[in-house]
């Protein structure tokens, strides 16, 4: 007895340790796409491409906080209306016929970013364009557009510094907004954007360094437009062969995108991170795993006899005689009164 | 008034306020306005141009090296635009609008063989009719599937034009709206052919149509597209675009339109007279000497780079290769085409009209030569489809290139910054010889008041009052004729045909040039009336109004159209410089008259006919002359060209005054 209650007590602390450790850490995405005008189309197709992965890892809307700075899909100039297409054959509309964008057209503004990461929304802004996190969630942000050394262009006419995006991420830990951050960076001299991050927990990607430009990919004569960035083309790619149960660490992702390939270097940060890399999962980012361990363990629940329980609490009627007896006596007075013979209209 | 801040005369003793100097002044027994190094208390610092000795030292300096200096500028003028054809100061063409991007459409056009049916119905329907068949037009547009509506307009010319004979023009312009399918209607893109009796242009009117069913059934377009045929060339043209942007700049009667489609971004002219091509030449030059935008031709020589059209500038082939000799002095023939052309002022093609409501604009002339690789309408039309397919994906007016610039290639220009100094060069031999006249004229002054008179005498009222009431008879003279010149001809041509059997356009250029030579008269008449008490400064004072008037109106002019500014700069500098009563009399007098804005006139015709390698006799010469003088006449009425009341109105007046000067006394 005294053994198997050991036991018990041992398997239900085991059983503790394995839901801690395959915590299920509930992922939420920021996707930002900051650029507009038709010739900034490849923006628009970063954003959704990397929208559609995280939603195909499993990762609901409601986690998703969709920002498109312009309409490229019901553009006037679309020879393909309602479609976005991140590959020249047109293999892949990226657009697809659930997508949902949160912050549309002129409402993706410095102002608003800054909102949705730090919380201070006004209690009105329905649920869906608010960034629901708490010190469990692991977050992922991923901005594309025009930038340059410090700053990222938001719609042609205000900017984004790298300072301003530090200490707002510095606002999300102090109110334990996120337990890890990825933030990936797709723009002119991206690198420039992460150098300024001071909180813990944030590993950063960014597609070229200081100096360089991030080159567009995929021309399209058909469209009249470049479909994609490079660096987003190639980790598309590799996100398409990432399923939920894939294994592949973040050293992996870091390989994406090599100078032969981008011809601007991706670079990375990942001193502010407490864990390696390696053993950090591109699932724990992109996808909403929650994993299944079956366990043949047993675990005994005890009785619990001792408590007292509360007498439920009944509704009274009263007896079903005397309600047939006190309709018996209605039906008899109104015969009494009007006579027997109009008992051939009731029946 | 502090002494320091009075104006000092040249060489005034007194009023000084420096006991130094005036101390050594008195105690000269006759005062020179050579100055010594006072004994007394040091002079306060003073500025280069307010202190006397430094300002007399300047001026010694400007009067020694005058003549060097001027010569010197004259030819670095002349040098600089000569070397605007190299290569340091060309440079390259390049797509500066964004949204334009690279050449990156699928050009989808096949309707070669529609195209050249629609041309043959119209032409023989044009045939039948004698003037725009207009219900035929209407009906293909419509069939086509485009929005169509008419506009007629008249216009009664101010002198019957010799070469049209035409007096009362009137005729009716057709035009088809193409609506975007997904977009507000805000913003349009224009499609021109233009038509008249000598130019039909039906190759061009079908491959209209046929481009115009190809882009009907695309979904693609977020502008409207206007497809638009006139009468009557560029008459049409004006009509069209006053009622579309509803104004009457030209006297114009035009009924106001019905259909409209917003502010027009860009438009495009297309002249095409046979099945295929052998080159394709695009005209820039607009009416005044506008130009569009830099992009637009950067544009259309990206899809000519594309489609592997030959495309030409000036009628010129593009040099192959820019580090020899061969290629800039080809671009040198280019560009001195392109000058000559923009300093005429005439609208070169139906382009030539849009831009004056800023719509960048251009003219493509299809030439059918001698060459034996030949583009059919197939090529034209693709690259037609492309450049809009591109000019669709605008966001703003082309804006980001460059307004005003020179083009000794396609793919070469020259930018205001770099060609503007050469004007600047010639212009600075004119304040050169300003400024020595007005020193030489203040040193005269100085000379007069030699009497040692220690009041405070500024010798420039007297000079400057014998002077004005000089000057202002031969002001007035010049001025006169030049308003005769701009006003009589066309007034008097009725006169001018009861007494003289020639026909109205002839009437005004005779009278044009009878004016002109009458004017060569007045010396000899204008000296009666004024009397000089200075006879000797007299010229002088006249020669530097003249100059300054003349560097003015040169300068105001270079600056919107550099091409004439130069051409009259480099003409009249250096006879205007040279001019004066003393020395060789009959050789001053023939190098003015030979530029005389009407000598320079007919020297840039020869050259014009010279570089497009097809020179004239003097005979052929004279007959162009005549008929460009009609023409820029005509020009100014009908078109608001600005050549005439220029020349009229601004330098002839100034050229007489140096005539006056010349003959003085």
């Amino acid at each position: 007895m005294a053994a198997t209650y050991c036991l018990g007590r041992a398997s239900i602390a085991l059983a503790a340790l394995l839901l801690l450790s395959f915590g299920s850490f509930a992922a939420s995405q920021i996707e930002v796409c900051t650029s507009r005008f038709w010739f900034n189309y490849r923006h628009v197709a970063n954003t959704l491409s990397v929208y559609r992965s995280v939603k195909r890892l499993g990762i609901p809307d409601s986690h998703i906080v969709l920002m498109l700075a312009d309409d490229m899909a019901c553009n006037p100039r679309n020879p393909k209306p309602a479609t976005v297409f991140s590959h020249k054959n047109m293999e892949l509309n990226v657009y697809g016929d659930d997508v949902e964008v949160d912050y549309r057209s002129y409402e993706v503004t410095v102002e608003n970013f800054l909102r949705v990461l730090t919380g201070r929304i006004p209690p009105s802004t329905p649920r869906s364009k608010r960034l629901l996190s708490d010190d469990r969630s692991n977050i992922l942000i991923y901005m594309t557009g025009h930038g340059g050394n410090g700053f990222l262009k938001f719609q042609d006419s205000e900017e984004i510094t790298n300072i301003e995006l530090a200490d707002a991420f510095e606002q999300m830990w102090q109110k334990r907004r996120y337990n890890e951050l990825l933030f990936i960076i797709d723009t002119c001299q991206g690198a420039s954007m992460y150098e300024r991050f001071y909180s813990p927990n944030i590993m950063a990607l960014a597609s070229s360094q200081v100096g360089e430009d991030s080159l567009s990919h995929q021309p399209d004569p058909a469209i009249g437009v470049h479909l994609m960035d490079r660096y987003t083309f190639y980790v598309l790619e590799f996100l398409e062969e990432i399923n939920p149960a894939s294994q592949t660490n973040m050293n992996d992702l870091f390989q994406v995108c090599p100078k032969s390939l981008c011809v601007s270097t991706p670079g990375h940060r990942t001193d502010l991170f407490q864990r390696d890399p390696k053993n950090v999962l591109i699932t724990d980012f992109f996808g909403s795993v929650r994993k299944v361990e079956i366990t043949t363990e047993t675990i005994s629940l005890q009785q619990y006899s001792e408590m007292e329980s509360k007498p439920k609490l009944k509704d009274w009627h009263p007896p079903g005689g005397f309600i047939l007896g006190l309709w018996a006596l209605i039906i008899m007075v109104f015969f009494k009164t009007y006579g027997i013979k109009h008992m051939k209209f009731i029946f | 008034m502090r002494p320091g801040a009075r104006v000092p005369g040249t060489g005034s003793a007194g009023g000084r306020g420096f006991p130094g100097l005036a101390g050594a002044s008195r105690g000269l027994s006759c005062p020179s306005w050579r100055r010594e190094k006072a004994p007394g208390p040091p002079r306060p610092a003073m500025g280069l141009l307010s202190d006397p000795v430094r300002r007399r030292a300047l001026a010694r300096l400007v009067l020694r090296l005058n003549a060097p200096l001027c010569v010197l500028s004259y030819v670095a003028g002349i040098a600089w635009f000569l070397a605007l054809a190299f290569p340091p100061l060309t440079q390259r063409t390049y797509m500066s609008e964004n949204a334009m991007g690279s050449t990156m459409v699928e050009e989808q056009f096949v309707g070669g063989d529609r195209a050249r049916s629609f041309a043959r119905d119209f032409a023989a329907h044009r045939r039948k009719s004698g003037a725009l068949p207009v219900a035929w037009l209407e009906r293909t547009m419509r069939s086509v599937g485009l929005e169509v509506y008419t506009q007629s307009f008249s216009r009664k010319l101010p002198f019957p034009d010799e070469t049209h004979e035409r007096y009362m023009v009137s005729g009716t312009n057709v035009y088809g709206i193409l609506r975007a399918p997904r977009a507000a209607s805000t913003e349009s893109l224009v499609f021109t052919v233009p038509c008249g009796s000598d130019s039909t242009n039906s190759q061009a009117v079908g491959l209209l149509l046929a481009l115009a069913a190809h882009f009907r059934g695309q979904i693609y377009w977020a502008k409207d597209i206007i497809f638009l045929v006139t009468e009557h060339d560029l008459l049409g043209t004006e009509a069209w675009l006053e009622a579309y942007h509803d104004v009457n700049v030209t006297g114009m009667q035009s009924s106001p339109l019905q259909g409209r489609a917003g502010a027009i971004q860009a438009a495009v002219a297309l002249e095409l007279s046979s099945d295929v091509v052998t080159s394709l030449d695009v005209a820039v030059e607009g009416l005044n000497g506008q130009l569009p935008n830099l992009d637009l031709l950067n544009l259309f020589q990206t899809f000519c780079q594309k489609g592997g059209l030959l495309c030409t500038l000036q009628g010129k082939l593009q040099p192959q290769d820019w580090t020899s000799l061969d290629g800039p002095l080809q671009g040198l023939q280019t560009l001195l085409l392109m000058v000559l052309q923009q300093a005429s002022g005439r609208p070169h093609g139906p382009h030539g009209l849009f831009l004056r409501y800023r719509v960048e604009a251009l003219t493509l002339r299809g030439i059918n030569s001698f060459r034996q690789y030949k583009y059919d309408l197939v090529a034209v039309g693709k690259a037609l489809e492309g450049m809009f397919r591109k000019l669709n994906h605008l966001l703003e007016r082309l804006h980001q290139s460059f307004f005003l610039y020179l083009l000794p290639a396609l793919s070469r220009f020259v930018s205001i910054g770099l060609y503007m100094p050469a004007t600047g060069f010639l212009l600075l031999v004119l304040g050169l010889k300003a400024l020595e006249l007005w020193m030489q004229l203040h040193e005269a002054g100085v000379g007069l008041d030699a009497g040692g008179r220690p009041g405070p005498s500024a010798p420039l009222p007297p000079a400057q009052g014998v002077g004005l009431a000089s000057l202002v008879a031969p002001l007035l003279v010049s001025q006169a004729m030049g308003l005769a010149l701009y006003v009589l001809p066309v007034l008097g041509q009725h006169v001018a045909t009861q007494h003289f059997p020639v026909g109205e356009a002839e009437a005004v250029v005779l009278t044009l040039l009878a004016i002109y030579v009458a004017g060569l008269a007045l010396p000899h008449n204008t000296h009666r009336v004024v009397s000089t008490q200075t006879p000797d400064r007299g010229w002088m004072a006249l020669k530097l109004v003249a100059l300054i008037y003349l560097a003015l109106q040169l300068g105001c002019i270079a600056l919107t159209n550099f091409s004439l500014g130069f051409l009259l700069a480099a003409t009249m500098v250096p006879a205007a410089t040279l001019t004066e009563p003393h020395g060789p009399r009959p050789l001053y007098a023939a190098l003015l008259v030979l530029t005389s804005p009407a000598a320079t006139l007919l020297g840039s015709l020869f050259l014009w006919r010279e570089l497009q390698e097809a020179p004239l006799s003097i005979a052929e010469g004279w007959q162009l002359f005549l008929a460009a003088l009609a023409q820029g006449v005509l020009e100014h009425y009908t078109y608001g060209a600005l050549l005439f009341p220029l020349l009229a109105l601004g330098l002839y007046p100034c050229w007489l005054l140096f005539w006056n000067v010349l003959f003085w006394k």
